[in-house]
């Protein structure tokens, strides 16, 4: 190709004129910008433009009586831009203060290294008395300035693991999610970490000038860049305040969890983990400390037994068998197994009742040797083709009855538990084995193990005849926002209304039968169904456990209690579980002398060491 | 070839006198950038401006060899640098370290490399040998979807590593087809234009405004044809049909095609999202150091909005910022004067080649710099939506650096031996 074309040559003059055009256009917006356009001058001439962040107030928390359960307290951090900080009186600015000359040095350091120019907290949680002794000649050191910042509060000391604390953010937490600046704070545990995005809010922004001396000089541009804090939403609690309080009362001087539902909406009424501790000493500056010494304590009392716990659940599980065998078809309702007492094979019969007992009685009795003939009935039931395909359908009853797994609502840190699979035993009895060899989990002991809130949901679905909700603690935003729809989605278990109100009546005989195990707990003018259990525990006194729910007619509560080390369950726990079902019912206790027996009963705490 | 004196003679000195300056303009404003982390001295290694320093000093001795070796050399391995530049965008592709959203770094540990820099020089090289050959012409449908490959092939590489800026570099070559006269070429630079305008009307006036405009305007312009008897009804007719397709389209495009961060940077700058702490704070930012400027600036090191970190990016593609507010309006001037002087000067010199591949390759890189420069400085005062290309030699940087310098020094070095060749 040659160069020869003139037309071509000439159009090195429209591109010339194109790139010059593009110039001029960009010099024009410039001259507009840096020249005509006040605005940006005015905000700069040594005027530093300061972005401080409006904290909303968190959402409150309430039980299910608009009780408030979790409230702001107003305190002030003092906070520090390194960069600005220049010339600095150090000795009195640490007067001012109270804090040492190592303290400043550290703090200032660990701001500096965060970020020269964005600010970070200086020194947390500065009282209003503090606050405004300091305010008065903070301006004397430019860089530290006030931000308001709410405290949480409990009033009523109580449900501590449930409602959870909250801390400030980590530096996972801040990469995580762009939302978090250093110092800014984010629920840790319980309801404030699982409803974080709602009880937080959305931060606001002012723009304020500030002079050299590091004053305010109003806000910039009048405000049109402001935003105001979005409030956290509201959350109401399904729990009871007084029936939570109630509880942790009765379990005083005890080790063990309470778990109260409403059968008609899973919603959770009381959820008691004992030992527990006042929430309001995770609050704060005394934080750190305080948490330091609830885990070293022995007790263990961060840890939520309620949900973390998981035991065998003993005679408990005997309902579970009950509706499986029912349902399968293997038994019915009038069968009779024999029983003979303490010499029965391969099981002993730890009670004294008629010798053949039909189902309703095998429940009031709790008998052992029926429970395992009617587990073995079951997985051997000749329809299933093989007692690992029989093994395999009972595994699948009871996930469907919300064993083994998690629920995974709004409750934190649950634990499965666990129920043993066809290819657990297979390995562990190289394929051989048969209903002989894992007798024990016809009567809840074994490699079965359960948490709390999974026992207490096994009375919600015998008190509701054979469906549950996902237990959850939400019961409703202050704002009427819908809570999430797993929680309010009715599940079924596969076990028909029928065969589940055989184990109803037989769970009402265990108050009201003349051998009934809990019949000393009778719970005047309620009638209520319960099961005793006794879980036998490898490390000390066997784990004493009881079921119940009441009233029969129309369930409005379901519960699970286990008191660790305590013995039989009708010692401690249905005595606890008649106390808690009573109260909430009624309003009120009509037996003192029970109340004040169970309330000051101490069980000590020992670990026996395997010998 | 190899007497220094005879080369120092021959080469084009505004070309390189502008280019000195630039880059000395960026190292002392990549400098002032990064004062706010305490003083350090400007050769510090530790700091961005020393290892600018140590780029500038591979770039010069690059620079140097380049124009100490032969010409012709750069015509021979036009093809095989841009075979290889292509080769290490797919490289890029399958191993890229992910940088800012776009995939666009090959990480060799003590330095990491961007080939999209050095990709435009190569087709810059490729499309100069394929017009400059003997049997090379526009006219022909095969020339034509040659220079169409080698130009789209890169460009939808750098494309696929989610770098809209880059590949929207590539678009720069329409002027160097223009100037050599292929069919078309002018009537798509106008569309695009055109374009450009209706898509943005299209977002700020909604679909159904433009509808109206739109077809009043075609009525007149109807009449206008009929009235006068022109000729080109039917062209102007598939003109107004493209415009009214794309007005169709743009809400489509708008909502559906483009990524999030696009479409919102797009409605930042047509002022339809204002949240300053989100999308918007850039420009913000970015206004409020170059506007607080003023007319004088506030000095070298004396910046404020620059040093607090509120510019983010400040030393490389916000550069910009530094030099709006110590420099103020009157260093801006400098700084767009130098620029459009040295593309003219690049034009001018292109003009004078005896060599179809030198004039070529002149074209090519003016167009690269200018959009470069066009959009880098457009974003920063809102004129074009954010997107993140560097200023040409100013940018902290050694990738861009480098490929700017070895483009123009391959220049100067063909303008230098332009008297060897015999026409």
């Amino acid at each position: 190709m040659r160069n020869t074309n003139r037309n071509l040559v000439n159009r090195q003059y429209v591109i010339i004129g194109i790139f010059a055009l593009v110039g001029v256009i960009y010099l024009i917006k410039l001259f507009s910008l840096q020249v005509l356009d006040k605005e940006w001058i005015d905000s700069a001439d040594n005027n530093v433009l300061r972005y401080v962040t409006q904290y909303p107030a968190r959402g409150k928390v309430f039980d299910r009586n608009g009780k408030l359960l979790v409230y702001n307290e107003a305190v002030y951090d003092l906070m520090v831009v390194p960069g600005e900080a220049k010339n600095i009186d150090t000795m009195e600015f640490c007067r001012l203060l109270n804090i040492s000359r190592e303290t400043f040095e550290e703090r200032f350091t660990k701001a500096k290294d965060y970020s020269r120019i964005k600010a970070s907290v200086f020194l947390a949680q500065i009282s209003k008395e503090d606050y405004a002794h300091i305010a008065e000649i903070l301006y004397r050191f430019p860089g530290f300035y006030f931000q308001m910042r709410t405290l949480r509060h409990y009033p009523n000391a109580i449900a501590a693991h449930t409602l959870g604390d909250i801390g400030e953010v980590n530096k996972d937490e801040m990469e995580a999610d762009s939302y978090y600046k250093m110092g800014d704070y984010i629920g840790k545990s319980g309801i404030e970490r699982f409803y974080e995005k709602e009880l937080r809010g959305k931060k606001g922004l002012k723009v304020v000038m500030v002079d050299v001396h590091n004053r305010e000089k109003g806000s910039y541009l009048d405000g049109a860049l402001d935003s105001l804090p979005v409030p956290g939403k509201d959350i109401y609690l399904g729990l009871d305040a007084d029936l939570q309080a109630y509880g942790e009362q009765l379990m005083h001087g005890k080790i063990g969890s309470i778990v109260a539902i409403e059968p008609k909406t899973g919603q959770i009424l009381a959820f008691v983990t004992s030992p527990s501790y006042d929430p309001n000493l995770l609050v704060g500056r005394i934080r750190g400390e305080n948490y330091t010494k609830l885990m070293v304590d022995p007790r263990k009392p961060l840890l939520n037994r309620a949900v973390r716990g998981t035991y065998p659940p003993g005679s408990t599980f005997k309902m579970v068998n009950g509706m499986i065998a029912l349902q399968s078809g293997s038994i019915v309702p009038a069968t009779q197994f024999h029983c003979n007492g303490q010499a029965s094979q391969p099981i002993k019969c730890t009670h004294f009742h008629g010798s053949s007992p039909d189902l309703a009685n095998a429940i009031e009795n709790s008998c052992n040797p029926y429970f395992y003939e009617a587990f073995k009935t079951t997985i051997n039931n000749p329809k299933f083709g093989g007692i690992k395909n029989g093994f395999d359908y009972w595994v699948q009853m009871t996930h469907k009855l919300g064993l083994g797994h998690c629920f995974d609502t709004d409750i934190p840190y649950e634990l499965p538990g666990n129920i043993p699979t066809v290819e657990f035993y297979d390995k562990k009895y190289f394929g051989r084995w048969n209903s002989l060899t894992i007798r024990s989990l016809g009567i809840g002991q074994g490699e079965i193990t359960v948490t709390p809130l999974q026992l207490a949901n096994i009375a919600v679905i015998v008190a509701n005849e054979g469906y549950y909700y996902p237990p959850h603690l939400i019961r409703a935003f202050g704002d009427s926002t819908a809570i999430p729809e797993k929680m309010t989605t009715r599940l079924e278990t596969g076990v028909e209304a029928r065969h589940c109100k055989v184990i109803k009546a037989g769970m009402q005989s265990v108050f009201e039968g003349a051998h009934g195990t809990a019949r000393g707990s009778k719970i005047p003018g309620i009638s209520a169904g319960g099961k005793t259990g006794t879980a036998q525990n490898p490390h000390g006194d066997n784990h004493s456990i009881f079921i119940a729910f009441a009233p029969v007619e129309d369930p409005q509560i379901a519960l699970s209690i286990i008191i660790e080390n305590g013995g039989y369950g009708s010692t401690w726990a249905a005595p606890i579980a008649s106390l808690m079902m009573e109260k909430y019912i009624k309003g009120y206790t009509e037996r003192p002398a029970v109340e004040e027996r169970m309330m000051n009963g101490v069980i000590n705490y020992s670990i026996k060491k395997k010998k | 070839m190899n007497d220094r004196n005879s080369i120092i003679g021959k080469v084009d000195w505004p070309i390189l006198l502008m280019y000195f300056a630039l880059v000395i303009i960026g190292w002392l404003s990549i400098y002032s950038a990064g004062m706010s982390e305490g003083h350090h001295a400007i050769y510090d290694m530790s700091q961005f401006c020393g290892k600018q320093m140590m780029w500038i000093g591979i770039a010069l001795a690059i620079g140097f060899v380049i124009l100490i070796l032969d010409a012709k050399l750069f015509d021979v391995f036009a093809y095989g640098v841009y075979a290889v530049v292509v080769f290490l965008l797919v490289v890029v592709l399958v191993y890229g370290k992910a940088t800012n959203g776009a995939t666009s770094w090959i990480d060799f540990g003590f330095f990491k490399f961007q080939p999209s820099e050095f990709a435009k020089l190569g087709t810059a090289l490729a499309v100069a040998s394929l017009l400059g050959k003997q049997d090379a012409d526009l006219q022909q449908r095969k020339t034509r979807l040659m220079a169409y490959v080698f130009i789209l092939a890169p460009a939808a590489l750098v494309l696929l590593q989610h770098d809209a800026g880059s590949a929207l570099v590539f678009a720069s070559f329409i002027f160097l087809l223009y100037r050599e006269g292929m069919p078309g070429a002018g009537a798509v630079m106008l569309l695009a234009v055109g374009a450009i305008v209706v898509f943005v009307l299209t977002i700020l006036w909604s679909k159904t405004v433009m509808f109206i405009v739109l077809g009043s305007l075609f009525v007149l312009t109807l009449a206008y044809y009929l009235l006068n008897k022109k000729k080109g009804l039917w062209g102007m007719i598939a003109v107004y049909a493209f415009f009214f397709a794309l007005v169709f389209f743009s809400e489509y495009a708008f909502y559906h095609v483009l990524d999030k961060h696009q479409r919102i940077r797009f409605e930042v700058l047509l002022g339809l999202n204002d949240d300053i702490q989100g999308a918007g704070y850039n420009l913000h930012q970015s206004k409020i150091a170059i506007g607080s400027g003023g007319f004088w600036g506030k000095g070298f090191l004396k910046g404020t909005q620059t040093k607090y970190d509120f510019v983010p990016e400040q030393h490389t593609d916000f550069i910009f910022c530094t030099i709006g507010e110590e420099g103020g309006f009157k260093g801006a001037l400098v700084l767009i004067l130098l620029y459009v002087g040295l593309l003219i000067r690049i034009i001018r010199v292109a003009e004078r080649q005896r060599l179809t591949f030198s004039r070529v390759y002149g074209y090519a890189i003016a167009g690269i710099i200018f959009v470069h420069v066009a959009v880098n400085i457009g974003m920063t005062i809102g004129l074009v939506p954010v997107v993140g290309i560097p200023l040409p030699f100013l940018s902290y940087g050694g990738s861009s650096l480098l490929a700017f310098t070895i483009m123009l020094a391959i220049f100067v070095k063909q303008d230098a031996n332009r008297l060897n060749i015999l026409s």
